[in-house]
């Protein structure tokens, strides 16, 4: 499996072959504080770089979940659905969002990587 | 303008909360734990909300205060028992509302308590009713604080003995620490609980007081749930100018004695309103599934036609699912009528519902 990156809408992918897996952040969700609404994008459904993917909402307020890649979705994670709280619990491993099939693997590299991003978190989170 | 800070302003800082402005005030929304941890702790144990920002007008005077007091609510003072508490409104002629309160009589007096948004405004227009002959007294010196949940008695009435006794709505004054405090039992969660009124030196040494004793701090966020939870209505949402009483479902608050003489301050409207009915009316609402509707999603009918709008939504933690309150037409406010709510430009099915979403646990008759 590649390595993390990250963008700046706070979403984390990981390549393996040509599908990446994408999720949002442990930054994102303690900003955004208790999760309890997720919505995904359907599964065959193509979305495009830096478009709208999903949304999830905590007690507070809704937020636009972004796809830092084009691509086709062959897989969302319904378990995050039907249970949101996980989302806080494991943002970076077990309450992934959704899976593309990428066309473009150099879209990748415009993101961040982990040092890169955790110091963009910290500078714009202050 | 600089943001104005409670008395207990140290303390959220020391216990981590994450502030957010409040009608002009640097307020905790939420502390370390969270908005849905600090919900059911209240529900199940004792939480402690700064509403310091609220206004505590104490106004002065003699029987005649009484007298000009009913030609502004549609309430019966003259029968309200000192140290007696009643919800109610200040409105214009149209029975729109300025504000929601709670007035509390007392000795020589009465003491409003205003909403933080709105006591200023509210200061202004009471002035001008009731002119220079009553001293009134906005008291910025005094602390509010409530706590509320089930073991809020106990804990209370260990630091402050005879609480204990008294009964929803009412309120005494109790002696700490070399001074005067003024507690009501009452609170906008749903729960059990008191509001304390503190001068504001003492109110730190106050509450580091209560949390020994096992209640925690809860933010604006987990009020803002137990609230809509309780079905409570929340100024600026289910409440404004543009809405009278009437409309808001909150026809139980004024008082039948007044309804067939009028004489206050928008009491033709409501005497019509009662009579007709309103053509809007306030409703609780649940969503279908996990949809969270917030403020101002549309709300439609089977034909598509819009005939409402949400005035707040939120997921319930007690309630384990989404949560809503709004204004319909009158035609559509029964219970169980299905209505559909716009949500990113999708309409998501949703049911009118009896509030509250969650039952009260008010204590009533103690003594």
């Amino acid at each position: 499996m590649s390595e993390v990156k990250f963008s700046k809408e706070h979403e984390w992918i990981t390549l393996e072959g040509d599908v990446a897996t994408i999720g949002i952040t442990k930054h994102a969700t303690e900003m955004l504080g208790d999760i309890v609404f997720a919505e995904l994008p359907e599964k065959g459904s193509n979305v495009e770089k830096d478009g709208t993917a999903g949304v999830v909402e905590s007690t507070k307020a809704a937020s636009d979940v972004y796809t830092p890649v084009s691509g086709e979705v062959v897989d969302t994670n319904q378990s995050i659905v039907d249970d949101p709280a996980k989302i806080n619990e494991d943002p970076e491993g077990g309450a992934w969002f959704f899976k593309l099939k990428i066309k473009d693997t150099s879209e990748l590299d415009t993101l961040m990587n982990k040092e890169e991003y955790d110091k963009f978190a910290k500078e714009t989170s202050s | 303008m600089e943001i104005k800070k409670t008395s207990l302003n140290k303390l959220h800082q020391s216990n981590h909360a994450k502030f957010v402005e409040f009608a002009g005030y640097e307020m905790p929304i939420q502390y370390s734990k969270g908005i849905i941890e600090e919900h059911k702790f209240t529900r199940s144990n004792s939480g402690i909300f700064d509403v310091s920002h609220m206004g505590q007008l104490f106004i002065y005077g003699d029987e005649s205060l009484t007298e000009e007091l009913e030609k502004i609510f549609p309430l019966d003072l003259k029968n309200l028992k000192q140290n007696c508490s009643k919800y109610s409104f200040l409105m214009n002629e149209d029975a729109g509302i300025y504000d929601d309160l709670i007035i509390t009589k007392i000795e020589e007096g009465y003491l409003i308590i205003l909403n933080a948004a709105c006591k200023d405004q509210d200061f202004e227009i009471l002035s001008n009713l009731l002119g220079p002959k009553f001293k009134m007294n906005l008291d910025n010196n005094r602390s509010l604080i409530a706590i509320q949940g089930p073991k809020s008695v106990e804990i209370l009435n260990s630091i402050l003995n005879g609480v204990d006794k008294l009964n929803f709505m009412t309120g005494n004054w109790f002696d700490s620490d070399n001074q005067k405090l003024f507690v009501t039992r009452s609170g906008y969660t749903g729960e059990d609980g008191f509001e304390i009124s503190i001068s504001n030196d003492k109110a730190e040494k106050f509450v580091e007081n209560l949390i020994e004793k096992g209640a925690q701090l809860i933010g604006l966020g987990a009020r803002d749930t137990l609230r809509m939870e309780a079905g409570l209505c929340l100024y600026g949402h289910e409440l404004d100018i543009n809405k009278t009483p009437v409309e808001a479902n909150l026809r139980w608050a004024i008082s039948k004695s007044r309804l067939s003489n009028g004489g206050f301050i928008g009491s033709k409207k409501i005497m019509n309103q009662m009579q007709d009915g309103a053509s809007q009316i306030r409703v609780g609402i649940k969503p279908e599934g996990r949809l969270i509707a917030r403020e101002k999603t549309k709300i439609f009918n089977d034909t598509d036609k819009q005939i409402g709008e949400i005035t707040s939504g939120t997921f319930g933690p007690s309630v384990n699912g989404p949560i809503a309150m709004g204004y319909v037409d009158k035609e559509f406010s029964k219970v169980d009528t299905k209505i559909f709510l716009e949500v990113r430009g999708k309409k998501h099915p949703a049911n009118v519902c009896a509030l509250p979403f969650y039952k009260k646990n008010y204590v009533k008759g103690v003594n």
